[in-house]
């Protein structure tokens, strides 16, 4: 069985028939990481024991012809900011090297609900904050099609994974790209749901009102296969929208032909890679040709969106960053004679360089005398940004563009530039400031090998509307 | 606008954070640029445009009351159980007696 082609659905139904076991699948999967995972650094932690007893749950049911749930035996990679009872939880920073959770996030409570084995927690920049995964303090991941490369960020280790067949699916979180950049730089289907559709019950936040968990898949109906099971109102988040969850396959079943596709100007203009470019314009090609209508538009406020997102999210992360301070969990510094010196140099000594400068940049934003300069003026920007969106579907069904600018750039290319850094998202921020779902789809690769996609964004809460475009896209590229 | 050390010692401050001399003057130059860079949001008159908070906000559900900062849902006010104290604690750096323990609050000034 090569583990790089399996599919939730085709690694269920093996279960199912008895061409496998589930313990027998993980074993493989473990071996598969022991031998593979050194080079590429997408696991941090391994929870040998919970797998294997899931597993034996799934072959328990499998061996006595009982219907299995719709996970039964997938095995997944969770993002390191996702809590996991008694399985270290990083959140790829040095202070929480130690932290043992005592509870489950709900995205992951629900996976192993529907019957989804846990292999581990994998890499991503600290506290999620970062475009490359180069800011994690256990080292960077590196992408599969290319180690001189870097997988994206900040959900590389889920990227990565799913791409060198590690996984066969991964739980990311998206703030300003972070599902969606790295599955373009890994080849993987990335996909960000609507705020509020999926609980952020147990992520680490970073910027809670930016912040989404949602999965990193082979093919978009994978990725609506996991949606399906994360989706819904949980009364632990209060965020969690009371919106029905439909059944995705089947909306996803309805014909694409007559979708409205939007394509707005500003996302192919000045830095826009020509080989990213000539890629994506073969997509929307495709797309006509499956009988969509595209349609010119204009997100005009769409070069105000890094700088916005810059005041919003590290506002939201120095309020939400202060709890670590090495009183109740985390890393605590010896050296302190006082409590307020403990807080100072347990946090000096356990955040990375690109956390502190985001505590920073935000406390400044909150401070006396620049919070009306800077973070009003940033929320009110935002609104201007989702009326953006909010003309366009007045116009369009979905919008499609590039997902990055560029395809994977190498290690070290960016990480002394923290501007030229900020901009690798310059297409992805709009959807989390605008709330609205955005998914990802590999739409071929450049001249030197490297991954491309594109992105597809919609109203709130039809991410069956994305999906079914992103699905007749893939389609379209696998019979071209 | 520029940030001087002045700035970023206070910011620090304000943080808790303490810096090294070397993650000071770095602070300096890198909040600089990106503040320098954010500051184009002023080329856009947003006067008399609700600043946005919340995403929840612009789907308000029947029940939810957005002018009152409510999120699309609330669940019953209810008590439910929670972690007990002994599961609380056990990431705890140092812990006595059922309770956090840190170093001294005040200092004595000696």
């Amino acid at each position: 069985m090569d583990l790089k082609l399996l599919t939730v659905a085709s690694t269920r139904s093996a279960i199912e028939e008895r061409q496998t076991t589930a313990a027998a699948l993980v074993e493989q999967f473990y071996v598969k990481i022991a031998a593979e995972d050194k080079q590429i650094n997408a696991y941090l932690t391994l929870c040998r024991e919970r797998a294997l007893a899931q597993a034996a749950r799934i072959d328990e049911l499998a061996g006595k012809g009982d219907p299995l749930p719709p996970l039964a035996g997938v095995p997944i990679a969770i993002k390191d900011v996702m809590v996991t009872r008694g399985v270290r939880t990083t959140a790829g920073s040095k202070i929480l090297e130690n932290y043992i959770p005592p509870y489950d996030c709900t995205a992951v409570e629900r996976l192993e609900q529907a019957g989804a084995i846990i292999l581990g927690k994998v890499n991503c920049d600290e506290f999620a904050m970062g475009s490359s995964n180069e800011n994690s303090a256990y080292g960077p991941v590196r992408n599969p099609h290319d180690t001189s490369r870097v997988p994206g960020g900040s959900s590389g280790g889920a990227a990565a994974s799913v791409a060198a067949g590690t996984s066969v699916a991964a739980l990311g979180s998206d703030t300003g790209g972070s599902i969606r950049q790295p599955a373009s730089f890994c080849g993987v289907v990335g996909l960000m749901p609507t705020y509020g559709r999926v609980s952020r019950y147990g992520l680490i936040a970073f910027a809670s009102s930016l912040d989404h968990i949602g999965p990193l898949t082979r093919s978009v109906k994978d990725a609506a296969l996991l949606l399906q099971q994360i989706a819904g109102q949980d009364p632990r988040d209060a965020t969690s929208a009371a919106v029905p969850v439909p059944n995705y396959l089947d909306e996803m079943q309805r014909p694409v032909a007559g979708t409205r596709v939007g394509i707005p100007a500003e996302y192919f203009g000045e830095g826009l890679d020509s080989e990213v470019r000539a890629l994506v314009e073969k997509s929307i090609d495709l797309l006509r040709g499956a009988g969509c209508e595209i349609v010119p538009i204009s997100l005009p406020h769409t070069k105000y969106a890094i700088p916005t997102y810059y005041v919003v999210a590290t506002a939201e992360a120095s309020a939400n960053l202060a709890r670590f301070d090495g009183v109740r969990y985390g890393f605590r510094s010896s050296q302190s004679a006082t409590l307020a010196q403990m807080y100072r140099h347990s946090r000096d000594e356990g955040f990375g360089a690109e956390v502190k400068r985001r505590i920073m940049l935000g406390t400044y934003a909150l401070s006396a005398g620049y919070y009306d300069a800077y973070y009003v003026k940033a929320q009110q920007v935002r609104t201007l940004l989702a009326r953006d969106f909010e003309q366009a579907f007045a116009q369009v069904d979905v919008v499609l563009t590039p997902t990055a600018p560029t395809p994977a750039f190498k290690l070290g290319e960016k990480s002394d530039d923290p501007l030229a850094m900020y901009l690798a998202d310059i297409y992805t921020v709009t959807a989390d400031l605008a709330g609205i779902p955005g998914i990802s789809v590999p739409c071929g690769v450049s001249q030197s090998g490297l991954p491309v996609g594109a992105q597809i964004l919609g109203k709130h809460f039809d991410e069956a509307g994305i999906m079914r475009v992103a699905q007749a896209l893939e389609h379209a590229l696998a019979n071209q | 606008m520029d940030i001087t050390e002045k700035d970023v010692a206070y910011v620090a401050d304000l943080a808790s954070l303490e810096l090294t001399a070397d993650e000071r003057s770095r602070m300096v130059k890198d909040l600089g640029a990106i503040i320098h860079y954010i500051s184009r949001l002023n080329e856009l008159d947003t006067s008399g445009v609700p600043p946005l908070a919340q995403i929840a906000m612009l789907n308000p559900l029947p029940a939810a009351q957005p002018e009152r900062g409510e999120a699309s849902t609330l669940r019953e006010d209810q008590a439910l159980p929670s972690l007990d104290r002994e599961t609380v604690l056990q990431n705890a750096p140092q812990q006595a007696k059922g309770f956090f323990k840190v170093p001294r609050v005040i200092s004595t000034g000696e």
